[in-house]
């Protein structure tokens, strides 16, 4: 998932679908659906955008489901990088 | 044990909830009005002599065996066309009727080959029986003269006999043992629907005949094997029977194919399968099956089959032979590796929609509670994810809701993005028949698939849309119906959120859904959109049947809410003959989904981040479950190329071959360091495996299916696993290496465990299932019969959620160089990636895939039919043969998936659903241009293939 297009792409769909919707459950709609069924590292990779790529290239709509979409914890360190060499 | 016993009732049961008591013999009997004086005596144990009745077809009334006498009546009428009438005295056995019985007997046996003892159906003949019956001791005719049992008669050849027609691979037609019953005729007409079978001649030069006199191969018969099954001589005969013998027991068991789950009657002789046949009993096939099912089981026994572990350090190397613990071990320590070296979410696994509830089960259990994380999915993804996701927000429920019963029902059928003739047989019949009772159809496809037009169905309206454009076609026939005031408002206001319709309506209402405003897009003509919303709005009972051609595109799951919005605003749901009805692709798709296989979801569609439905999982295996949703298959294998997924266990999916994007697939596996395959083959998924596990086929275990209609059905062992253990018992044995203490000593007890923690499924066991055969869930105190039709007196989810339905377009677009729209879908003889159905005579209806396509778009491009074909999409290139049609439409391109060579899914792009990530197989954008033979890519493809089958110390693995 190095490739952000795919992200970008991906919660772009999620977007569009909400953007039909009545306005009261857009951004409510977008977070809840990546909340849902989107696994931490995707979300990362999310906040990534958001945080260091001030968002380029994602819709308006995800945009403004941010703060709604739960960030997850760092990714975990894995135990033989964790253990002493 | 023992053969199943099955009664023939002779003809079929009368409907009447009016009762009929007659005397029959000097019993008195109550039956429902309509019933025939040949049921109604069998229903009082009296078995009157018969040959051209069988319960499964009408009555005929031809044989004149079955004559009774009537207190008060004249003559002798046929039992089988007689109706009953309240007080009728009824006589089965007089010295008049003896004595007609004896000599229709002795005309019969009088042109009958006399080679009882080394006839196949020695053991299972009727004509034999009825001989017995009648006390048939002497043919006065002599057997000279003319017949059609002798090649030569008087030195001469007999113009009358034919030879034995064994063309179809699985059974026999032997004109010289016919009687000319014409069971075969009526069972192809009426419980198949093909109408491939006639009665040639008249009189005495009458005889059974495939097409115009064709051989069987050769004519239009489907080989559902329903002709055999009626046949009450050897005429018809299975070839495996004629082989092997008569079977001396048999097990009722349920089919390991399509979704519609059809029961059989596995036909042994010891450990040896003889024969198939379908269970009367069953309640989604009720007696009828397919040329899969029914004949299709030959790779169980397959020499391909690998029936010992094997493993090998890279992907290059040969397969090595190890014992199963050296397998469990190595597995076990290198998921254990990866974990310690990449983190605990770098490994995966994915449940199979072929194995049974208990082994999905077990699966995901594993990867929960064993790896410790989410990351489990299953082939439902990339076929009716949306499903879940578009029922679960409308009704509340992922699933179906009705039986197939319900057909029997309806008025109105919409047929949509499916091809039920060929992807789900024995439904196409059920509908078939239904449509002959004059039921409407209405087919909303871009090819025209055989239901639009076939013997006696005719759909009153074709909508042959651009693929792609489903949402469009659905949302114009709602505009239809709302803004011409045809939706049930009274079901509405009832059943469904009103503010919520309101809001729907005025949407759907807008001039752009208009199907004049659409047609431009869509290709179909507004008036014929018209007429067919108006007719599923008020023609009755309406249902709505998908598949596959509704799911796999980018807007798959709005597809899903448009069909949902379409039934509730017409008030089809919560009756019988009404209804959304997906059609699902593999015998336990929807099992492998009410299990838990979905990254996000605990058995029992409960999300993960729930925490009291996290606790009951703890408690029972005491560990703590993350709360977070694992990767989906496609994110898994982004996740590989990125370099943060490193191991996967797969049971029984062959995702290279299944998955779009072949490279993409590829490059995902080959990125991961432990791929662990469990399957029956070496499958294209295991030439990128490390660890490969030997598989059971479903006629080697215990377990259950569950069917396209919630249906839970049992499997049940009829022979010991060749691989020596079945898949349940390799989970476990797997479990047990990890360190898990778990203690199954039977499937029934896996059952039990998902009976104590999900609530739709609290009273199954495998004691009440052996009590009621079957149940569709929910199955709980609430509905302790389970649950044929769902959202009866309301919703799942309270209010029925109205939707809207905005069309988008998907981003794989036509242009200059890929001009063409390919989708892809099934035939009848083959299943999904082809790996049980090529490895069986199947072969001879379908050895190779080819590519449909218009004459004006073949001519435009020098391609005739039969041509070698390069087909190119903007991921990638394969070649094959074209097959030039006008089924489908002037830009449109269609192939199926089922040969590894063809590799159709090299051509398929990485798009998906946007809420499920569901793969869009159903649209790729294509040129199409003459070529000499394969692709660079398959050459390479069939080399890697054969590498990577090498097996040390073992000829090259055939393919």
């Amino acid at each position: 998932m190095s490739d952000n297009n795919k992200i970008i792409r991906m919660a772009n769909q999620i977007a569009t679908f909400f953007h039909s919707q009545p306005a009261s459950e857009g951004p409510g709609g977008v977070a809840t659906h990546i909340n849902k069924f989107w696994e931490p590292r995707m979300r990362r990779q999310l906040f990534d955008l958001v945080d260091n790529h001030n968002g380029e290239g994602l819709d308006s709509l995800v945009l403004q489901a941010v703060p709604l979409i739960h960030r997850p914890k760092p990714a975990e360190v894995p135990p033989a990088a964790a253990a002493p060499a | 044990m023992s053969l199943v016993p099955e009664i023939d009732f002779g003809t079929p049961a009368a409907r009447s909830e009016k009762m009929v008591t007659l005397t029959i013999d000097g019993n008195e009997i109550t039956v429902p009005e309509g019933t025939s004086i040949m049921r109604a005596s069998m229903e009082a144990g009296i078995q009157v002599p018969k040959l051209c009745a069988t319960d499964m077809v009408d009555a005929f009334g031809s044989c004149r065996l079955c004559l009774v006498e009537i207190e008060g009546r004249n003559g002798t009428p046929a039992s089988c066309t007689t109706p009953v009438a309240p007080g009728l005295v009824i006589h089965t056995q007089t010295s008049r009727l003896k004595s007609i019985r004896k000599g229709v007997m002795e005309l019969y046996i009088s042109d009958h080959p006399l080679d009882c003892l080394t006839c196949a159906a020695n053991g299972d003949c009727e004509l034999q029986d009825m001989a017995g019956a009648v006390g048939l001791r002497d043919v006065r005719y002599g057997y000279e003269g003319d017949n059609h049992v002798k090649a030569r008669s008087n030195g001469e050849a007999n113009a009358r006999w034919m030879p034995k027609d064994e063309s179809n691979p699985y059974f026999t037609y032997d004109p010289s043992k016919c009687i000319v019953c014409s069971r075969c005729v009526r069972a192809c007409e009426e419980v198949q629907g093909t109408f491939a079978l006639t009665i040639e001649g008249r009189g005495f030069d009458s005889r059974v005949s495939p097409g115009m006199h064709e051989h069987f191969l050769e004519s239009e018969c489907v080989s559902c094997g329903a002709c055999v099954q009626a046949c009450p001589t050897a005429t018809l005969t299975e070839k495996s029977v004629i082989e092997i013998g008569q079977p001396e027991h048999s097990v009722v068991t349920t089919c390991a194919y399509c979704g519609v789950g059809c029961s059989f009657k596995a036909e042994m002789r010891g450990e040896e399968l003889v024969r198939m046949v379908p269970w009367k009993d069953g309640q989604a096939n009720r007696g009828h099956s397919c040329v899969k099912g029914r004949f299709a089981y030959g790779y169980s026994t397959h020499r391909d089959r690998i029936l010992n572990p094997m493993i090998r350090e890279k992907i290059s190397d040969p397969w090595r032979e190890v014992t199963w613990e050296e397998a469990y071990a190595h597995t076990a320590s290198e998921f254990r590796r990866i974990q310690y070296q990449y983190g605990r979410e770098s490994i995966g696994g994915i449940t199979s929609s072929r194995c049974t509830n208990e082994e999905t089960y077990l699966v995901q259990k594993l990867i929960r509670a064993g790896f410790g994380n989410n990351n489990v999915d299953t082939c439902a993804r990339v076929c009716h994810s949306p499903t879940g996701y578009g029922l679960g927000q409308a009704f509340g429920t992922s699933a179906g809701t009705q039986n197939f019963d319900s057909v029997e029902h309806t008025d109105v059928v919409i047929v949509i993005g499916a091809n039920p003739t060929d992807g789900h047989p024995v439904f196409a019949s059920r509908l078939k028949k239904r449509l002959r009772q004059g039921a409407k159809l209405i087919v909303i496809d871009p090819r025209r698939i055989d239901l639009v037009s076939s013997p006696h169905v005719k759909a009153s309206y074709h909508l042959p849309l651009r693929p792609g454009t489903n949402v469009a076609v659905v949302t114009a026939l709602a505009h239809v119906i709302v803004t011409e005031s045809l939706y049930d408002e009274s079901f509405i206001k009832e059943r469904c959120d009103w503010s919520e319709f309101e809001d729907w309506a005025g949407f759907v209402a807008e001039p752009r859904h208009s199907p004049e405003e659409t047609e431009a897009l869509t290709g179909v003509p507004a008036e014929t959109l018209r007429g067919a919303a108006r007719l599923f709005a008020t023609g009755g009972n309406g249902s709505i049947y998908y598949g596959l051609g509704v799911t796999e595109h980018s807007q798959g799951s709005t597809t899903v809410m448009a069909i949902a919005n379409l039934a509730m605003a017409t008030g089809n749901i919560g009756r019988e003959g009404v209804g959304v009805n997906p059609l699902r692709g593999q015998n336990n798709v929807q099992g492998s989904c009410d299990m838990g296989s979905f990254p996000h979801e605990l058995p029992g569609y409960r999300h993960i981040s729930d925490d009291s439905t996290r606790e009951i999982f703890e408690k029972l295996w005491g560990v703590t479950l993350n709360n977070e949703p694992g990767l989906r298959i496609p994110n898994m294998l982004d996740a590989a190329v990125e370099g943060t997924f490193k191991g996967i266990y797969i049971q029984g999916e062959d995702i290279l071959q299944s998955d779009p994007d072949t490279k993409h697939v590829s490059a995902g596996l080959a990125a991961m360091e432990c791929v662990v395959v469990q399957d029956l083959f070496l499958n294209e998924t295991a030439n990128y495996a490390h660890v490969f596990l030997p598989g059971s086929t479903f006629l080697e275990k215990d377990g259950t299916f569950t069917n396209a209609e919630r249906r839970i059905n049992r499997v049940r062992r009829v022979m010991t696993p060749k691989n020596g253990y079945a898949d349940w018992e390799v989970t476990q044995n797997l479990a047990h290496a990890m360190g898990l203490g778990w203690n199954y000593s039977h499937p029934s007890e896996i059952m039990d465990e998902i009976a104590a923690t999900t609530p739709s499924f609290a009273l199954v066991s495998y004691d009440y299932l052996e009590k009621h055969g079957s149940v569709q869930w929910p199955c709980n105190e609430k509905n302790p019969q389970g649950s044929p039709i769902m959202h009866i007196n309301g919703f799942v989810r309270g209010k029925g959620k109205f939707i809207r339905t905005e069309y988008v377009a998907t981003d794989e677009k036509t242009g200059p160089r890929f001009p063409l729209l390919l989708t892809t879908g099934r035939i009848l003889s083959q299943y999904n990636v082809g790996a049980q159905t090529r490895r069986t005579d199947n072969v001879l209806w379908h050895e190779e895939d080819r590519l449909e396509m218009h004459p004006h778009d073949a001519e435009n491009r020098g391609i005739r039919d039969g041509d070698w074909v390069r087909l190119a999409s903007r991921a990638g290139e394969t070649t094959l043969r074209a097959l030039v049609t006008d089924r489908v439409s002037p830009g449109v391109v269609y192939t199926t998936f089922h040969h590894p060579l063809t590799q159709a899914n090299v051509i398929t792009t990485d798009f998906s659903d946007w809420a499920t990530n569901c793969p869009e197989y159903k649209v790729t954008a294509v040129q199409i241009s003459p070529s000499n033979g394969p692709s660079d890519w398959q050459v390479e493809y069939d080399e890697l293939s054969r590498q990577s089958r090498r097996i040390k110390g073992k000829l090259e693995a055939a393919e």
